[in-house]
């Protein structure tokens, strides 16, 4: 648990939080927010809910940013290593913030709109300072805005399909990372095919005034049920996704993150982006360490932190997020490793407790992806 | 039925003539919520009041089990191995953790009643 002095004084709510509560939901303290950790079914079910049929997230704290202006794709360009130039109106990315020495500022989800802007999804630990970067770093007329009217939620699984085809018919014809302005239930939203599930699913941005009339809605649907954040966490640990503050951060470089799919042999070649050296030098000579997918042996989990030994004992590196994965129940984790050790299956062992727990590298994801193929 | 006291870790004991039963409490376990892992201590090993005993691990996180009062670990709960979640189903029941042998019955005297332990949770909430 959090020590007293470690939470603000004042925690901020999304505006589905009076919904949360009465659904019986156990509210934690999460980037400044109160926020559903689970609801009375309890993490397990909300997971194995969610990966047979559909499950309702409130991500309302992540930052919604609209960038503006001419030049803005040029000018959001130099901040990050995605290729942004070359995305279609209507499609969407995933990309990065980088800092001078190739570390990770913050990652997040960039869609070209059909006005020429962007609009980007940032972390909620991470969005002032996010903004603070966009303001300091954008040239030229380009402008970033927080949209602080906007509420976002989540609708991942493999129903989310079947509820969107009734609520906004056409959403089930949109491809894998396209989104478009359109009425869901009869309210005017933006809606991205996408997520944080590993599962085909939705994030449908929506005005706050609205956004409990729209949660009621989709929960009314028999498919959904509502999911908190800690089934959001192991979830996203089975699909093999980042957590910003924990697998990824300013100390950890998109390379080493093992992220260089996102980043297109135009920008490897031409760089113009902050840390471009550092990141151009480990494309070209690999990096030292590497961000792997970990299966323990046995039962017993190995959190983040527990400390990564190879085959001698020597260590090698530490586990940045794990746990239990409902789907294989079985623990899964992932840290970063020397590089030398990063190969699949090879040996490694956990120091969970002082004991050395043996364990082994796969390839992620640990849950295949079931993202819609058009 | 021999009276079950509690601790302030939430950890419940049954004394049964000189044998005591150690396990977490419902409330413990309904905080914890689904229970995936459970480390149990060596049989033979002899624990003081406070040390660490066992582990219990959620799927959020971990959580050391204290042990209450002194004793010899004399047998541990084969069922939860393979299904640990015996804990959230039957937690002061079917879910117990050890049993110790040579336990002073004095040494419970100073643990809580279910009465004064209800009490005792109603102020954490």
């Amino acid at each position: 648990m959090p020590s007293a002095d470690t939470v603000p004084a004042k925690l901020l709510r999304t505006p589905l939080h009076a919904l949360h509560v009465e659904l019986g939901a156990k509210m934690v303290p999460f980037a400044g927010y109160d926020m559903p950790v689970q609801y009375p079914d309890g993490i397990l079910k909300e997971h194995l809910h969610c990966r047979a049929a559909a499950g309702l997230f409130d991500v309302s704290h992540m930052g919604q940013a609209r960038i503006d202006g001419d030049g803005a794709i040029a000018a959001f360009e130099a901040l990050v290593p995605g290729d942004i130039a070359a995305l279609a109106p209507g499609r969407m990315r995933y990309t990065m913030f980088t800092n001078d020495a190739g570390g990770i500022l913050d990652d997040l989800m960039v869609t070209a709109r059909a006005d020429g802007g962007l609009f980007v999804v940032l972390n909620a630990a991470c969005k002032t300072a996010d903004m603070k970067h966009l303001r300091a770093g954008l040239s030229g007329a380009a402008k970033a805005t927080l949209m602080e009217d906007k509420a976002l939620l989540a609708l991942q699984g493999p129903a989310a399909v079947a509820v969107m085809a009734r609520l906004a018919p056409g959403a089930e014809k949109m491809a894998f990372m396209s989104a478009a302005a359109m009425d869901v239930a009869g309210i005017g939203c933006f809606v991205s095919r996408s997520g944080y599930t590993g599962d085909d699913g939705y994030e449908i941005s929506v005005p706050a005034a609205r956004a409990e009339e729209l949660a009621r809605r989709l929960l009314g649907e028999p498919e959904v049920a509502p999911i908190g954040l800690g089934a959001r966490d192991t979830l996203r640990l089975e699909a093999g996704l980042c957590l910003y503050g924990h697998d990824i951060d300013t100390t950890t470089s998109p390379i080493e993150a093992g992220l260089a799919w996102t980043i297109s042999k135009r920008r490897r070649a031409e760089g113009g982006f902050p840390g471009a050296a550092r990141i151009q030098g480990e494309l070209a000579s690999g990096p030292i360490r590497k961000r792997v997918g970990i299966r323990p042996e046995g039962r017993a989990p190995a959190r983040e932190g527990t400390a990564i030994a190879d085959g001698a004992g020597k260590p090698v590196g530490a586990v940045t997020s794990g746990g239990f994965s409902p789907t294989l129940s079985a623990p899964i984790a992932m840290g970063y490793v020397a590089a030398a050790q990063a190969a699949a299956d090879t040996a490694l062992a956990l120091d969970v407790r002082g004991k050395a727990l043996p364990a082994r590298v796969v390839p992620m994801p640990f849950v295949p992806h079931r993202y819609h193929k058009s | 039925m021999a009276e079950t006291r509690y601790t302030t870790e939430h950890e419940w004991i049954r004394l049964d003539g000189g044998v005591a039963t150690v396990g977490i409490s419902e409330y413990a376990q309904s905080q914890l919520g689904d229970v995936v892992y459970v480390e149990l201590p060596e049989v033979g090993r002899k624990v003081a009041p406070g040390d660490d005993m066992a582990v219990v691990e959620s799927v959020k996180a971990a959580s050391e089990v204290y042990a209450p009062v002194a004793g010899e670990v004399a047998e541990v709960n084969p069922a939860l191995a393979d299904k640990p979640e015996t804990i959230n189903d039957d937690a002061e029941g079917d879910g117990w953790f050890v049993k110790l042998a040579g336990v002073d019955a004095g040494a419970l005297g100073g643990l809580m009643d279910a009465d004064a332990y209800r009490k005792y949770v109603e102020t954490l909430a």
